[in-house]
């Protein structure tokens, strides 16, 4: 007897509803084997996380905060896909962002009043990320430049020209040597809510999931934009500027990467520091691929992944487990939604060694 | 001026040989279609497991296999996900890399710190070292360089010489009509993935080591990333693998040559963004140079099945 990897006759009547619960549960057993090996009950250590995330209403609010970023990096990377682009560069537009916040915050508009400095603010955080994000849409679409390594590689540039703005020319005179710029004024900073640190980025999150999703479904631009992506042959005899839409979708993911950026600067750490480039970039991938590249449930997958990172971070504190524990979770789930689309797709069968395998394969009309 | 080119030259050689390692492996699972964006990970998996073989038993020999054999193990999860269930190679890479960088920082954690077991110092040879210049910057290198010096001809020959090379290539190309003549392609692709990784936890091991010698969280850097750009601009040649390697060591070299002299023409910023800069920049070259070139095995990414 042998096992064969065979497609599947027929479609399944609702892959998309098991696709997400089978890599959960997938993610949950793996986590399970992993617990147990280090001597740790998975029930003791799934609960600490579970508490650590929604034990209260204050823990829950930190989860929110970590997703506001997920969600738009999330948006980032979807947006780039739903094109065939892989934006593997948001980490380094978020970085770009937070740039442009932090030093329009600084030293362009120290004295400007709230409601002119916020949207300022903003807006500069989406330029920093939409700049860095155009150049590696200008040399995919120019000079044929693979869009995965130059956007990942720009990566460690951002971040190593972020680590010399605050630790040379724009560190803070009054730190005692700290690593870090000084603090934007409290003009510069983003509102919060609900006495927690759930800040004003939240509802840009969200209006730019509705907008992405709006764009894409019911605009001509989306409809160019998501028949390039089934098939790029056909839009470009269609007479489709694919050059032009890879410039500005790439432009567009990285202005939702910096965004993300503009709000850890100036909702969570009011500074440019090392705890800006933490992996959110990184982590968006997986929340737009479990979102299946749906503008809609980024911001619902963002939210799990969030969990899971202060979940991650619980252990830390309360079981002394490493919290990068959140990172092993983060691949297997993502390793996990890749077996259950390729269940959805292909079943296994089991025939006697030398059968003809054509012809049951194929055979049901 | 001789002895700061000989010491640029050894620095350089020194700082290319882990991108130089994982390149090679990434060129012979690429050779047979399969895409392993995995190789950072791979990389710091090798590189963990071998500072901790070498800390806990002190032969280098383990530790070097040891390392060797993780990034080995990890690629044949990469295989499993593309050749078995014939998913996405570029997210099943993707999270191979995240996968590997979550389990060495969560493993590594107690290494951090700890002396290293195994220091695979510069071991001159005989003769060779004592050619002027020349010598110094290539025969007074880690045992593991003058491994990759001997891996780069016999990956080269392996690829385009013998029969194995020609039906990885084949597989690359059309893996249907390779299947036709009746060869197993899935194994192929199993065998190359394997090698892939076992490239990358070289490198890895070379790191951990021989280069800056103990655990360090991220202490990859990026190479791994370098690498898999350095091979397309290889056109997927372990010869020309040399060249991309040793351009990025030695803009790693500039780095510490300046710091050596105390002289600061370059910010020292922009000389640490260098060695990214110029992987993008070969990447451009690769485009619009003069000539038809080598765009790549045919079949790269694309999942084989009977079935069609």
């Amino acid at each position: 007897m042998i096992w064969r990897i065979e497609k599947r006759t027929a479609a399944l009547a609702r892959p998309h509803a098991w696709l997400f619960p089978v890599s959960l549960a997938f993610a949950v057993a793996a986590g399970a084997c992993i617990f147990s090996a280090l001597g740790v009950s998975p029930l003791a250590a799934y609960g600490t996380m579970a508490r650590g995330a929604f034990g209260s209403f204050y823990h829950f609010s930190e989860v929110v905060v970590r997703a506001i970023p997920l969600m738009l990096t999330g948006l980032a990377v979807a947006v780039a896909a739903t094109m065939l682009l892989w934006n593997i560069g948001c980490e380094g537009q978020l970085v770009w962002g937070g740039i442009f916040a932090a030093g329009t915050g600084l030293y362009l508009i120290p004295h400007l009043p709230p409601f002119l400095a916020i949207p300022a603010v903003i807006a500069a955080g989406a330029a920093g990320g939409l700049l860095w994000g155009l150049i590696p849409g200008l040399l995919r679409a120019y000079l044929a430049v693979n869009e995965i390594l130059s956007s990942l590689l720009l990566n460690y540039i951002a971040i190593i020209f972020m680590e010399h703005l605050y630790f040379g020319p724009w560190r803070n005179p009054e730190g005692f040597g700290f690593p870090g710029t000084a603090q934007i004024g409290e003009a510069a900073r983003i509102p919060h809510w609900f006495g927690t640190r759930i800040h004003l980025g939240l509802v840009l999150a969200l209006v730019m999931a509705a907008l992405v999703f709006a764009a894409l479904r019911y605009t001509r631009w989306g409809y160019q934009v998501r028949a390039i992506g089934l098939n790029p042959q056909a839009a470009r005899y269609a007479g489709f500027r694919i050059r032009g839409q890879i410039v500005f979708i790439m432009g567009l993911s990285g202005a939702l990467a910096g965004l993300a950026g503009m709000a850890e600067v100036s909702g969570i750490h009011f500074r440019l520091q090392q705890g800006l480039a933490v992996g959110y970039g990184y982590d968006g991938i997986i929340v737009a691929w479990l979102a299946r590249l749906n503008p809609l449930a980024v911001p619902l997958v963002a939210l799990l992944l969030g969990a899971l990172i202060v979940g991650g971070e619980q252990l830390q504190s309360v079981l002394h487990l490493p919290a990068s524990i959140s990172m092993v979770l983060e691949a297997v789930l993502l390793f996990g939604l890749l077996l259950s689309e390729s269940l959805a797709r292909y079943r296994l069968v089991r025939r006697a060694a030398g059968e003809e395998t054509s012809a049951a394969g194929k055979g049901l009309p | 001026m001789i002895e700061d080119l000989a010491f640029i030259g050894q620095i350089a050689v020194k700082s290319s040989i882990a991108v130089l390692l994982a390149t090679l492996g990434e060129i012979v699972a690429e050779r047979s279609g399969i895409l392993n964006l995995g190789v950072e990970g791979m990389m710091l998996t090798g590189a963990l497991c071998a500072a901790a073989a070498g800390i806990a038993t002190g032969n280098p020999i383990l530790a070097v296999a040891a390392g060797t054999l993780a990034g080995g193990l990890l690629a044949l999860v990469h295989g499993f996900f593309a050749v078995t269930l014939r998913v996405n190679q570029v997210l099943s890479g993707l999270a191979l890399t995240l996968l590997g960088m979550g389990v060495t920082s969560f493993l590594g954690r107690p290494l951090i710190g700890i002396a290293p077991g195994v220091r695979l110092r510069a071991v001159p040879i005989p003769g060779l070292a004592d050619i002027p210049v020349i010598g110094d910057i290539f025969f007074r290198q880690s045992p593991l360089a003058y491994l990759a010096y001997v891996l780069v001809p016999l990956c080269w020959y392996w690829i385009f010489h013998t029969g194995t090379g020609l039906k990885i290539r084949a597989v690359g190309e059309d893996a249907a009509a390779v299947d036709a003549a009746g060869i197993d392609v899935f194994r192929i692709r199993y065998l190359c993935t394997f090698a892939g990784g076992l490239g990358a936890g070289l490198a890895g091991a070379y790191l951990s080591l021989s280069y800056t010698p103990g655990w360090k969280e991220s202490m990859t850097g990026g190479q791994g990333w370098v690498a898999i750009a350095m091979v397309i601009f290889a056109t997927w040649n372990p010869l020309r693998a040399v060249v991309g390697a040793f351009l990025f060591g030695g803009l790693t070299a500039l780095q510490f040559y300046f710091q050596a002299v105390g002289v600061e023409l370059v910010p020292a910023y922009v000389l640490k963004m260098l060695p990214y800069l110029l992987t993008i920049a070969v990447m451009i070259l690769v485009n619009v140079g003069p000539g038809r070139r080598f765009g790549g095995p045919a079949a790269l990414g694309v999942p084989f099945s009977r079935e069609g």
